[in-house]
Parts: C-alpha cells; structure tokens; sequence
C-alpha cells in the first residue's frame, strides 16, 4: 500500500499514527506540508528505519517549494508528480493520512 | 487615528495552508493604517521566510519575495523563535536575509530579522496591545 502524509508532524500527529499503522511492505509518500517530515530535524528519528529500507518517498516540487531541499534526510527518496503515479500504480492502494 | 502595538503570529509553513499568505496581507494592511507592527514566526512558522523557496512545480505563486517589500511598510520588527529554528535543523544563515532602511540613521541599511528566545518573545508579546494569531 501507499500512504501519503500531507501534514507536518510538528504540528500533527498524522505521520505517527501513519508509521503506528502500516504493514512491512507499505511505502510512505510525504506530500504538502508532510515534507517537512523528509528535512533533518529534531524530528527525523521516525522516519531513520523506513527510510533506510527506501520506503520513504518525498515529492519533489514541495520540498523546493519550503526551501528545503539542501537539508532532505539520507535515504528519503525524492519522487516529481509522474514518480507519484508510478508510487500509486505500484502499490495499489492509497491511503491519505490527512 | 491612535497607533496600537500589533503583534502578528506566524504559526505555519507557506504553501500548505493558506495561513501564511493570510497573514501576510493582513499585515501589509495593518502598515497602510501605519500601525506599530510587529511579526513573530514560530512553530513551522519559520518555514515562511526561508532562503531559497521554487514553487515553479507546484503551481503556486511564490510569494516569500513579499517579505523583502515589508521593510518598505516600516515593518522591521520580525522575531524568530530560536528553539522552533533548533527543532527543525535550521539556523538563522537559512533565512532570507530581509532588511530595511533606518531613516533617523541615514537610511542605514539594517537586519529587520531578529532571533529571539521564546522567553524574550513572550515579554515581547505581553508588550502589544493586539496580538493576532495565523
């Protein structure tokens, strides 16, 4: 399954309770305001495990939109919007964690 | 028309929501009423004015160039939370590097950025007469 996260997890709980949920073979897509996530910051401990499996995917044009694309974590994967419909054709289902 | 001390903050990042873009203009208002105007970014706030934003791929008007004209509105008061820099790996180097020009020292130009602890900004903050919140 895909799930994307569209929301900082500095001011939700929705990246958590993505991580809490999904399944070994489930892929995480951070979109919107979830990039915030992908950055290196006193955050970034959730997502160390994931993403060295590379099953954490960040897209692309809101990375560069925040100004952020210098400070991305190792291992998280940067995807553009053709990359996010690779994601959902390989993975099926997608769930949004909004 | 009385001057009120108006503190506005900055809660969120840019792009996401519409808060930030908000906020903006309601204090590009508040200047034209030549209030005392004051800007606190905190929490993801401190996203709105970093260095180097591109929104050519998301198909959104990149409007943190509007930050650069804020100086020009007499607005030069723009704290910074420390900590909530900290928490997300950003240094005041990450910010853009906005500025205005002081007229009673020969249109010196001038940082209008300030770092600040919160523990400085809640003193700040109990010194406003308004404070509005995005």
């Amino acid at each position: 399954m895909l799930h994307t996260v569209n929301k900082s997890s500095f001011e939700r709980n929705s990246l958590q309770s993505c991580i809490n949920t999904i399944d070994d073979t489930s892929v995480i897509l951070l979109i919107e305001d979830g990039v915030i996530s992908a950055a290196n910051n006193a955050n970034s401990s959730m997502l160390t495990d994931l993403a060295s499996q590379g099953r954490v995917y960040a897209l692309k044009g809101d990375v560069e939109a925040r100004g952020i694309s210098s400070k991305v974590a190792n291992n998280i994967k940067l995807v553009d919007y053709a990359g996010f419909v690779d994601l959902v054709v390989e993975h099926g289902t997608a769930v949004s964690w909004v | 028309m009385a001057t009120k001390k108006f503190m506005y903050l900055n809660r969120k990042a840019s792009y996401g929501t519409v808060y930030a873009i908000e906020s903006l203009e309601v204090v590009l208002i508040a200047a034209a009423f030549e209030q005392d105007v004051s800007l606190a970014f905190i929490d993801d706030g401190v996203y709105q004015i970093i260095e180097g934003q591109n929104t050519d791929s998301i198909g959104m008007k990149n409007f943190s160039k509007t930050y650069h004209a804020l100086g020009d509105y007499d607005i030069n008061k723009l704290y910074v939370s420390a900590e909530s820099l900290e928490e997300r790996g950003l240094t005041e180097d990450d910010l853009m590097p906005l500025v205005y020009e002081d007229e009673d020292d020969d249109w010196a130009e001038k940082p209008s950025v300030k770092v600040v602890s919160n523990a400085e900004l809640s003193k700040i903050m109990s010194d406003q007469d308004v404070c509005l919140s995005f």
